[in-house]
């Protein structure tokens, strides 16, 4: 079993969360960061639909009381395995009575943890995520609190070094992370209904570096700059979004629809942020400013066969 | 009939066949062409709404260029349906302790309460979607005399089974929520189950009669 020591609501069981289901009004749920909520199950060498643990409250502390393996990836909390650092992207062998510490992380807002064999929870609509807003799946519907323990899928663990070892990433994933202080590029798809702003909207969209306010969780991020305005009022009907829909309300300041929104919207649309950047976006908190640059569908699916490649190689060589 | 179809993020299509009021007859189309759709190994998401129809594809097994020109094929030759759905009947308890906006609503219509129930439980209400919350129904055929906008500050939690009023549509919280709705009844009647399956009681294009189980002035 695995002990939680600390309370933090927003520390959650995830997946890759619930597809097809839109229709019935449930979210797509699933890992913010699913690129390292993916390479920490690869390091352990967990199938791609095991359960990890998203941890976006920190201090996070853990008892493991098996003998197992973990593994972080996302943002640096400078955690330590028995006292022992345990960098970003790093896999090791964690034996029963072992204490797993993480900090407040410099940069990034979202830890991961994942155990070989992955956490054994109930699947429910085919997925072990947690819907916070529903309040199912994962850990009864909630966020880990103190005294929560957790069991693990059994597993036959494979050789590893005392210290384990970590991972090299791709380049982007590399500059992501070592990027210079400032502005963070985010990639999107025009939607429907950016034609329908001004022409100064227009420009101020691609233009602004946007600020993410406090308002920022699972659900969404609320953007502040510029009022965009519309050439004319837009009456839309309700209708089904996707995780990354970047809508303007009547305030004009922008909001990023996210993998626990609601799953319609009636909004005018600006763009939707292409999948292989969500990562980042999961990435980036309150006071942190985003561009958004266009881009095409076809490159946008390179780089999630590029992503997807690295993660396979990662699991090959673990 | 002119429908535009717009990418909507990397994988997704949306097909927006809406006029400027809501149309029985496009939303019977779009519970056809989603039907097609729904049994297509290459699509991952069908998500009806409001006239439009929001389709998600695996782009590992159909080519990008080639969605848009099959779904405006598969929508040109759908055949408007009339619903055959599931009829189901939802008991509501109007007005009392848990549904304090039945006197402001009938005083807004210009009713008494006796004749606002009436008419509220009169139609054969369509759903013309499932959506934004676990099980939620967008519901077409509201009476348009029983309309009224919604309140300018949202309840931070209306009930699970509150019976509301937004606007000119008619709704059933599934979960306690926010919503800027008015409350003019409640029922017992269980809308979302993750544990059941289908999870959701109503799909799109079944029907739901609203039948007066008691009214509390």
């Amino acid at each position: 079993m695995i002990e939680v020591l600390t309370d933090g609501p927003a520390n959650c069981i995830h997946d890759r969360g619930r597809r097809g289901l839109l229709h019935f009004g449930v979210s797509r749920s699933g890992a913010m960061d699913a690129l390292s909520h993916d390479i920490a199950n690869a390091l352990v060498g967990n199938a791609a639909d095991a359960a990890t643990i998203e941890v976006a409250m920190f201090p996070f502390r853990l008892r493991i009381g098996v003998d197992t393996q973990i593994a972080l990836t996302g943002a640096d909390a400078f955690a330590s395995l028995n006292g022992v650092r345990l960098p970003p992207f790093w896999v090791a062998p964690a034996p029963a009575g072992s204490l797993l510490s993480l900090s407040p992380p410099a940069r990034g807002m979202r830890s991961y943890v994942a155990f070989a064999g992955g956490i054994d929870v109930p699947l429910v609509l085919g997925s072990r995520s947690t819907d916070l807003k529903s309040q199912f799946g994962g850990l009864d519907g909630k966020g880990l609190a103190k005294g929560d323990s957790l069991a693990l899928l059994q597993t036959a663990l494979r050789k590893l070094p005392t210290s384990g070892h970590g991972t090299l990433l791709d380049g982007p994933c590399t500059s992501f992370w070592s990027r210079a202080p400032g502005v963070t590029d985010i990639r999107v798809i025009p939607a429907a209904e950016e034609p329908l702003f001004t022409q100064a909207a227009r420009a101020q969209f691609w233009q602004t570096g946007w600020q993410i306010t406090h308002e920022a969780n699972r659900a969404g991020y609320r953007l502040s700059g510029p009022m965009l305005a519309l050439r004319e009022p837009v009456e839309l009907f309700s209708h089904g979004i996707m995780p990354g829909t970047v809508q303007v309300p009547p305030s004009g300041q922008p909001i990023i629809q996210l993998a626990d929104a609601n799953t319609c919207g009636g909004y005018p649309k600006m763009a939707v942020i292409a999948e292989p950047d969500l990562w980042k976006l999961a990435q980036l908190g309150p006071g942190d400013r985003i561009r958004f640059v266009p881009t095409t569908v076809a490159a946008a699916l390179a780089d999630q066969l590029a992503q997807s490649q690295m993660v396979q190689a990662i699991r090959a060589q673990a | 009939m002119d429908v535009a179809i717009s990418q909507m993020g990397t994988s997704s299509l949306l097909l927006d066949a809406a006029g400027k009021v809501f149309s029985e007859t496009v939303q019977a189309r779009i519970h056809a062409t989603a039907a097609i759709l729904r049994g297509r190994a290459d699509v991952e998401e069908v998500v009806p709404g409001m006239n439009n129809l929001l389709v998600s594809f695996d782009l590992q097994r159909i080519a990008h260029d080639s969605t848009t020109n099959l779904l405006r094929q598969i929508w040109d030759g759908a055949q408007p349906l009339a619903p055959d759905g599931k009829t189901i009947d939802i008991p509501v308890t109007y007005g009392g302790p848990m549904a304090e906006d039945l006197h402001d609503w009938a005083a807004h219509c210009r009713m008494t309460i006796a004749e606002a129930v009436r008419r509220h439980a009169a139609p054969l209400y369509t759903v013309a979607a499932v959506g934004a919350m676990p099980g939620f129904v967008y519901l077409s055929g509201l009476d348009p005399s029983l309309a009224m906008g919604r309140r300018a500050v949202p309840r931070m939690a209306v009930p699970k089974g509150a019976v509301i009023i937004g606007g000119v549509q008619a709704g059933i919280m599934p979960t306690t929520a926010p919503s800027g709705w008015h409350i003019i009844g409640h029922t017992a009647v269980t809308l979302f189950d993750p544990h059941a399956v289908p999870p959701s009681l109503f799909q799109p294009g079944d029907r739901l009669r609203f039948v007066v189980a008691g009214v509390l002035a």
